[in-house]
């Protein structure tokens, strides 16, 4: 195949300008910003500063909270994302099976979609409420006192269910059209071979899905690590006390709630290269065992 | 298209006509929501109503934290208000940055508006003052922690309401068997905690609580009044005389509006919103109560809520609008009008005798409550507190505090954690400063 090029050398480099400009502007720009001040201990309102070289990591890293903190995260960002795709690949299958009504349940699965994560929250505070929330009557009924924001494992229970919940619905839309662009041809020959469902779905059906799967698990992590912020504010009302929390949501507590720029910076940069080693490590690891069809 | 066009030319012309009069215009930030909101914007038609000099305009700006986050945003911006309410817990923030406010002792003497802290009731005249007890922000919103009680659920139980948390404990079980939680509160740090010591006039932090400044400021919660206080609320809460419903205030105040929760400590500004609720039951309120053991007589307790400040780099014009504002906002008749309204105190012992004058406290005994304990005895330790990062250091407490109720941590471990991380907040903000 030949080669196709630009004719001027600066010609790509003049359409690439938009997008780059966006990027230095909105990311290195403040990248490199929260890198600096991570070193300093500075007055909020810009009148003193101190450089501190490392310390804001080293108190980081001494801190027992901090890591409790980091803990809760990965639990949770485990938790939410295995449970929103099962879930989801759950529904799709079975979704992908209806004939009659097809329209109606794939609307009626898909619309949470459009719930922002903070409403998500609050419906959450709602179903949850410590004295009238219906889930907390059923709870009740079994035998669980539950108790939203007072008690740890409650809050950080709730705060799994209502991000599972919010996040199934796009999985749902990726798993099932992932589903139907199996062709019929590859299902009817794999009817032939194997005549038990569950056999079939594992052998066929979910390694067709992976590229898909493989999309999704990154979409979800990347959901579970920042985008659950709404719900994990909701739930805990600004009021962090004795109740789970992100890390994300711990830049924001001590950044923006508590104005420890240079604290919340160290803290915003460890996630960073956090960001940056999950997302090596998947595209490494995981693309290794994909098949792109 | 045309119509958009002209829509905004007469738009124009029309901000152009009201600025005619050269009209001095500053702005006031604020976190005053729903109800309170309303109460601001009365004030600020009032001011501007009052006299065509100066307009003043209030902006909702959210939570308090939030309030405070664009207000520092903005002046690095160069794009300050005139005005900024600022919290409790975040004035050492701002008033270490110096030049970033003008005191507002500074800013009224220099306009020619009378000023002297002792028309201030006590407990309000030196929590956002500096060491040398000058006052750098304008108290607001102004409350104190008191204690409210069900009537109904003290008689059913037959007892007395409680001065002491020695009485407490002995009214406690009768509580508890007339079906009552005969106890919550509704805010750990600052209940049980901030007001704690000022109540028993005990020390909170080094350097005289911390306003002679941030270098070396050490938290003293690790003491043997707090470790016997918690250990007596957990013993409490086990035995069913205490209810602790999380960190969240509404869902311990909850408690004491459903008629569950005999006697709950909260804002002494509760009371504005508790007469709007309806509750079937008679109700009033009365001192946050003290131990004994630790002092015979309770002393005063400081304000909380949160105060305006006069931000820095504005014209000599508009500081002098702002001061008039602040003179507008002091005066008896207006500070009457925010207590009557919200709840909050009367930060001028003018404006509480004209409330008393006018037979509100006889109309709403449960207000009274509030002004009357901030003008109890005062000690060395009744002013307040300075420390930095305390929103981070509230946190901590809240915590940990927590924790001790849920059992997951004892009182020695919780309150020398508290000291630890504490004191650790502290030296860091001591460097920020630097």
């Amino acid at each position: 195949m030949k080669r196709a090029g630009f004719a001027s050398r600066w010609l790509p480099i003049l359409l690439l300008v938009p997008q780059l400009s966006i990027i230095l502007v909105f990311f290195y720009w403040p990248a490199a910003y929260a890198v600096k001040s991570s070193f300093y201990l500075q007055d909020p309102f810009g009148f003193g500063q101190t450089f501190v070289g490392l310390e804001n990591y080293a108190s980081l890293s001494k801190s027992a909270e901090y890591f409790k903190v980091t803990n809760f995260t990965v639990i949770f960002t485990v938790l939410v994302t295995f449970f929103s795709l099962a879930l989801a690949l759950l529904l799709a299958v079975k979704a992908d099976k209806v004939i009659r009504g097809a329209r109606t349940y794939r609307t009626l699965l898909m619309w949470v979609y459009a719930v922002a994560p903070p409403v998500a929250g609050f419906m959450g505070l709602l179903l949850f409420n410590q004295r009238w929330g219906p889930l907390t009557e059923f709870f009740g009924s079994l035998g669980w006192d539950f108790n939203l924001r007072a008690d740890y494992f409650d809050t950080a229970f709730a705060m799994v269910v209502v991000s599972v919940w919010k996040q199934v619905p796009v999985n749902f839309i990726f798993f099932l059209s992932g589903l139907q662009s199996i062709p019929k041809s590859v299902r009817e020959a794999a009817l032939i071979d194997n005549r038990s469902a569950s056999g079939r779905f594992w052998d066929v059906t979910f390694p067709l899905l992976a590229p898909t799967g493989f999309f999704l698990l990154i979409i979800n992590i990347t959901y579970a690590l920042f985008d659950t912020f709404g719900v994990i504010d909701t739930l805990v009302q600004g009021e962090p006390g004795n109740n789970p929390m992100t890390l994300v949501y711990k830049v924001y507590v001590d950044g923006f709630r508590g104005n420890d720029l240079g604290g919340s910076s160290a803290q915003s940069v460890v996630l960073m290269v956090l960001v940056l080693a999950l997302t090596v490590f998947q595209f490494r690891m995981v693309e290794k065992r994909i098949h792109y069809t | 298209m045309n119509t958009i066009k002209i829509t905004a030319a007469a738009a124009t012309f029309a901000l152009a006509g009201t600025a005619a009069f050269a009209q001095t215009e500053i702005t006031w930030w604020h976190a005053m929501g729903g109800n309170l909101g309303e109460t601001v914007n009365k004030i600020a038609e009032g001011f501007n109503a009052s006299q065509d000099e100066y307009k003043i305009t209030p902006i909702f700006k959210g939570s308090y934290e939030e309030t405070l986050t664009s207000g520092i945003a903005a002046f690095r911006a160069g794009e300050q208000p005139n005005i900024m309410q600022v919290f409790d817990a975040g004035s050492a923030t701002v008033i270490g940055a110096q030049g970033a406010t003008v005191p507002v002792q500074d800013l009224l003497s220099e306009n020619g508006v009378d000023f002297d802290i002792n028309d201030y009731i006590p407990g309000v005249r030196y929590f956002y003052a500096d060491n040398q007890g000058k006052m750098i922000g304008m108290p607001f919103n102004s409350s104190s922690p008191v204690m409210y009680y069900n009537a109904d659920a003290l008689a059913a139980a037959g007892v007395e309401v409680p001065t002491t948390y020695e009485e407490f404990e002995e009214i406690a079980p009768k509580l508890k068997e007339a079906g009552y939680i005969p106890l919550v509160q509704t805010h750990l740090p600052w209940e049980f905690v901030e007001n704690f010591h000022s109540r028993h006039n005990l020390p909170f932090a080094t350097n005289a609580n911390g306003y002679d400044g941030a270098e070396g400021t050490q938290i003293l919660v690790n003491s043997d009044e707090m470790k016997m206080h918690f250990t007596k609320v957990k013993e409490w809460l086990d035995e069913g005389y205490f209810g602790f419903f999380g960190t969240g205030w509404d869902d311990n105040q909850a408690q004491f509006e459903a008629g569950k929760a005999a006697m709950y400590i909260g804002s002494s500004g509760d009371f504005g919103g508790l007469s709007t609720k309806g509750m079937s039951f008679e109700w009033g309120s009365s001192y946050l109560p003290y131990w004994a053991s630790i002092t015979e007589e309770g002393y005063q307790t400081f304000i909380g809520g949160a105060s305006l400040f006069a931000m820095a780099g504005k014209s000599a014009e508009e500081n002098k609008a702002t001061a008039e504002f602040f003179r507008y906002l002091t005066s008896p008749e207006v500070q009457y009008m925010w207590h009557r309204e919200t709840g909050y105190v009367p930060v001028t012992t003018a404006a509480y005798e004209l409330a008393k004058a006018d037979g509100h406290y006889d109309r709403f005994p449960a207000a009274e409550t509030g002004p009357k304990q901030l003008m109890l005895a005062a000690g060395d330790n009744t002013r307040g507190y300075r420390m930095g990062f305390y929103v981070q250091i509230r946190d901590v407490e809240n915590r940990e505090l927590s924790r001790v109720l849920s059992g997951e941590t004892t009182v020695e471990d919780a309150l020398a954690t508290i000291e630890k991380e504490g004191n650790e907040l502290l030296a860091r903000f001591a460097k920020t400063q630097g």
